[in-house]
């Protein structure tokens, strides 16, 4: 489903170079359970919006679905990420002034699903996260683990193959940061494609394979202890 | 994604902050309602003057001779002959001596405009007879002392008694009144009601000028007044050698250079107002320019899950336009009931077109889509990580 090879990303910061991405190249087949973790600045994030087709890289390949993407236009990579990925940030990343439903409904919108549909489809993802009768709150009248609850349910409404989630955790307690953990197995179990980004090695102990990467380079790749 | 839910989205976020919305508009009200009110007063008052100007008569050319002395005047019997001489273009030919006069009745004393003529001035000058009758040739003839005087002077010296039968004096000399002139402008002091008309047989013995220095002349047909003009022409030349001790201009030239002056305020005015809609669009994109940044985050969210750049634009652009249509919508009420009211005041008819209203309030509209443009084109090229960085 993912293939990454030889890539780098480099900011230039006056005459320093970052190498955020230094020679990336992994193979990650549908399906699969796969953990991304290091330390902070290690480019795990900048590999996540990579991976999501957020950010375009500087050199190097990267094939989704077997479809050359690192060189398309912008409005081709948000039909892509539209289409394909559902992200989970550790921020929500709510819109504040749209209820949980309408938070959910967005990318059906963007998508051009017609309305009956798409409150068919917004009502069984919020209840999917346990959060049927929350539909009409905005996420300030929501606890932060709810809150991430609607954020997975936006990411998996529209039923896109690939999650990636960017320490989804990281804002949350451990008993609500244990639910997330547990959605994003069931996600799995359903036959959704996970990445998950985390600083916790108990998490990403539970993934069924985990990559190690560290100033931007691939440190260690190895199958969970699952 | 379509215009409708694009639609929504911008009502939503609209919604979100009032306060904000309703003074981004206030430009665009005070806009439009100025146009409205500026360019419908403009209206209103060149409606008034041509009415004013079509009631002193039809098929009418004034001449006036300037000069003084025997040599610049027109004796009666010429201006009979001009009209027996031309009688396929000319209907009537009347004199006009004018001067200014104190009347008297009972102890009340006022000053007043004096106007001499023949009992064809009624026609000619389209002045009815509101109470009472006009003197007749007969009056005329017999330079009989009787007197027609205005509505502002039937008011100021008979205050509701019938002025018909009652004697005035007028610069010392009794008169009888035989007719009360029908109101022409508002009853009002200095105007067309102000005035006491007399035979101008009368008149030359108690005027300081009794030479005739102007004069009217009816065409017979609006077709005609062309031709009556250069017949007039002609005589006057004839008569004094010149052109210059003369002017001769018909109602209808007076109607176009009224008509043009008016038309040309109009658009000055309206111009200026247009501005104050210009300043307003700036407010628009200035608003909207700080709510893009603001909104940055929400911009980046939107990308993320699959907003294209279009989606994002159009989103914006809605934004913009529907707040400056609904400004423009409050300022036609504005403008409207502040036309109507500023009229009354004026005391002039400002009834705002169609085209008034609907050409401010798409100016509106286009101020919205213009001024808007800019912003919500920064937006929608936001990048996605940028924004979703953006505190
Ligand atoms: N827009 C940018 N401009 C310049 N440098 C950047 C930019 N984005 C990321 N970097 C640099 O790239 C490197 C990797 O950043 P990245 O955000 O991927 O790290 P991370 O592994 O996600 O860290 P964390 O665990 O703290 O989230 C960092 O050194 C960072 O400074
Ligand atoms: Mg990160």
């Amino acid at each position: 489903m993912i293939r990454i090879q030889n890539m780098y990303k480099i900011y230039k910061m006056g005459k320093v170079e970052v190498k955020a991405l230094d020679n990336i190249s992994i193979h990650i087949k549908a399906k699969e359970f796969v953990a991304i973790i290091g330390p902070s600045g290690s480019g795990k994030s900048t590999l996540m919006n990579m991976i999501g087709c957020l950010d375009t890289p500087t050199s190097g390949a990267y094939y989704l679905d077997n479809k050359e993407v690192s060189k398309l236009k912008d409005d081709d990579l948000a039909e892509i990420r539209n289409k394909k990925v559902g992200f989970i940030f550790q921020r929500f990343n709510l819109l504040p002034k749209l209820t949980a439903f309408e938070n959910v409904e967005l990318p059906l919108i963007y998508r051009g699903i017609s309305r009956k549909k798409r409150v068919q489809m917004v009502l069984e993802a919020l209840e999917q996260v346990g959060l049927g009768d929350r539909i009409h709150h905005r996420p300030p009248e929501l606890s932060g683990g709810q809150q991430q609850r609607v954020a997975i349910a936006r990411a998996l409404s529209s039923k896109p193959p690939l999650i990636l989630a960017d320490e989804p955790t990281g804002a949350l307690d451990s008993k609500s940061g244990y639910e997330v953990i547990n959605m994003m197995h069931k996600l799995h179990e359903m036959g959704n494609t996970i990445v998950l980004i985390t600083h916790d090695s108990n998490i990403a102990q539970q993934a069924k394979r985990i990559i190690r990467i560290m100033d931007g380079k691939i440190v260690e790749d190895k199958e969970g202890a699952q | 994604m379509n215009l409708l839910q694009a639609f929504n989205m911008a009502l939503k976020s609209i919604a979100s902050n009032k306060i904000r919305a309703l003074l981004t508009m206030l430009g665009i009200v005070i806009g439009v309602s100025s146009v409205i009110i500026l360019v419908s007063l403009g209206e209103g008052s060149s409606k008034v003057i041509t009415e004013r100007i079509q009631s002193m008569g039809t098929n009418l050319i004034h001449v006036r001779i300037f000069g003084r002395g025997s040599n610049r005047t027109v004796s009666e019997d010429e201006l009979i002959s001009l009209a027996a001489n031309n009688s396929e273009v000319i209907e009537n030919v009347v004199p006009s001596l004018d001067d200014t006069v104190t009347i008297k009745y009972s102890n009340k004393n006022m000053q007043t405009s004096l106007v001499g003529t023949s009992e064809a001035y009624q026609t000619v000058r389209n002045t009815n007879v509101q109470q009472g009758r006009f003197f007749s040739a007969l009056d005329v003839e017999r330079r009989q002392k009787v007197v027609l005087i205005g509505a502002y002077i039937a008011n100021e010296l008979f205050a509701g008694m019938s002025p018909i039968g009652q004697t005035i004096k007028i610069n010392g000399d009794v008169f009888t009144v035989v007719g009360v002139l029908e109101e022409k402008a508002g009853a009002a002091q200095g105007s067309d009601d102000d005035r006491v008309i007399i035979p101008y047989t009368t008149a030359k013995r108690l005027v300081r000028n009794a030479n005739i220095t102007t004069f009217y002349v009816q065409a017979k047909t609006p077709d005609t007044v062309d031709s009556a003009m250069q017949k007039v022409e002609e005589f006057l030349f004839k008569k004094f050698n010149n052109t210059d001790s003369y002017r001769v201009f018909n109602q209808a030239d007076m109607l176009n250079t009224v008509n043009e002056t008016t038309k040309t305020l109009s658009m000055m005015l309206g111009g200026i107002a247009a501005i104050s809609l210009v300043v307003g669009g700036i407010g628009i994109m200035n608003i909207m320019l700080v709510s893009v940044t603001e909104r940055t985050r929400e911009i980046g969210i939107r990308k993320a899950i699959g907003a294209k750049r279009k989606s994002i634009l159009v989103q914006f652009l809605i934004e913009s336009v529907v707040v400056s249509c609904l400004g423009g919508l409050i300022g036609v009420v504005f403008g409207v009931i502040g036309a109507h009211f500023i009229g009354k005041l004026m005391s002039i008819s400002a009834q705002p077109s169609f085209t008034t209203i609907i050409l401010s309030f798409s100016f509106s509209a286009v101020v919205g889509i213009f001024f808007g443009f800019y912003p919500a084109d920064k937006a929608s090229r936001l990048n996605p990580i940028e924004a979703l960085r953006f505190e």
